[in-house]
């Protein structure tokens, strides 16, 4: 059966604001930017694909959440062979004043921040942040927990 | 072991009150440290993200809103050329283009460059006929065949009866169909429905409606008064 997709336009208009968001604060506001670009692009790639419109939201986050991870191993792949390690976190002060929560949320895996900027930048409910990073409720729950946790140890109250 | 059990060691983080997460007092900064507002400039960031995309040709329909002497205009081209132009800002209009060209539909003011700056000379009065390319692909048959030929026959300030432009066509008895044509035309003002009449000159209909249609034919002196 033909799935009637809306402009994808409509969903940059209701999504984009959190998406963006959703990349810097897990990815810093440079490399936010960067993943915020590649995952609209990738998204366009493989919008006229899709087979239902059930959860055009999720699908876009779970697009952004890969970024995250493809960064993450990206970033160690580069910091093993240099002799000068890049930069690893730009941090752009106009966007994200708390530099030492934002930096210690780039140490966290992957799963963790995605979990938790969606549970507490986002203010999304579990069974959205599972469908997000492909888990399970209680695993979302999990990650969210755990990430919270070791963000409490880093940071000073 | 459940989450929510107060005696499971594990849960030093415990579930919040009015939300399923965790949260203690210093949770509760935490998570007020963490809602930081997004003051980033994001419209101009979709802007570059949807530039590249169109540069990898992943944009299959480009549009922009465009003011005009006749209200705002919902300007959209393909990459061969002017799809559709629609009276208004017409949401109706995007969707339609979704379902009959591409979903991959976004706003793409640089794509539409050159219609707008043509359709601006045309309203100053220094422009008689359109340069830029069109995409016909939303007409078929006898009505792609009609619009060409209007197109082609009838140029700025001149008018046509739809009897005379079935005429033209070779088809003399086909003028409702000539009628349907131009109701349906996907690419008004640049494909010129509107200097079409009905025979002994009455107005006949129009997709913006007819004060528009009496706007173009005085703006072209193709109608006194």
């Amino acid at each position: 059966m033909a799935v009637t997709l809306p402009p994808f336009q409509s969903l940059l208009d209701a999504h984009a604001r959190d998406l963006h968001r959703f990349l810097v604060a897990a990815a810093g506001s440079h490399d936010g930017d960067d993943l915020f670009q590649e995952t609209v692009i990738s998204a366009l790639r493989s919008y006229p694909g899709l087979r239902h419109a059930d959860n055009l939201r999720g699908w876009l986050f779970t697009i952004a959440h890969r970024k995250i991870i493809d960064q993450a191993r990206a970033r160690v792949r580069q910091a093993v062979p240099a002799a000068d390690p890049p930069e690893v976190s730009h941090l752009d002060v106009d966007v994200l004043v708390d530099a030492e929560l934002w930096d210690a949320m780039r140490r966290l895996p992957p799963k963790q921040r995605s979990a938790v900027v969606q549970r507490y930048v986002l203010d999304r409910p579990y069974a959205e942040i599972a469908a997000v990073i492909g888990s399970s409720e209680d695993a979302a729950r999990q990650n969210v927990r755990a990430g919270l946790q070791r963000l409490r140890q880093e940071v000073a109250p | 072991m459940n989450a929510m059990d107060p005696t499971n060691p594990m849960n030093e983080v415990r579930d919040r009150s009015d939300h399923q997460g965790p949260g203690e007092a210093d949770v509760h900064d935490l998570s007020e440290r963490l809602r930081q507002p997004d003051t980033a400039d994001v419209a101009a960031l979709v802007d570059a993200a949807l530039r590249r995309a169109d540069a990898e040709g992943l944009v299959d329909v480009g549009w922009v809103v465009e003011d005009t002497p006749i209200g705002p205009l919902t300007l959209a081209a393909t990459s061969a050329g002017v799809v559709r132009i629609g009276f208004g800002h017409e949401e109706p209009m995007l969707d339609e283009l979704a379902s009959e060209v591409s979903p991959r539909v976004v706003h793409l003011p640089g794509r539409l460059d050159e219609v707008r700056r043509e359709l601006e000379e045309y309203f100053a009065g220094r422009r008689r006929s359109f340069d830029v390319p069109v995409d016909r692909r939303l007409s078929r048959g006898y009505r792609r065949t009609v619009l060409e030929a209007l197109s082609r026959e009838v140029p700025y300030g001149q008018t046509v009866s739809y009897k005379e432009l079935a005429e033209r066509t070779g088809n003399p008895k086909a003028s409702r169909a000539v009628g349907s044509a131009m109701a349906t035309n996907p690419i008004p003002i640049v494909v010129p429905c509107h200097r079409v009449l009905r025979s002994g000159g009455a107005l006949g209909g129009y997709g913006g409606g007819l004060d528009t249609k009496v706007w173009l034919l005085r703006h072209e002196g193709a109608l006194l008064g």
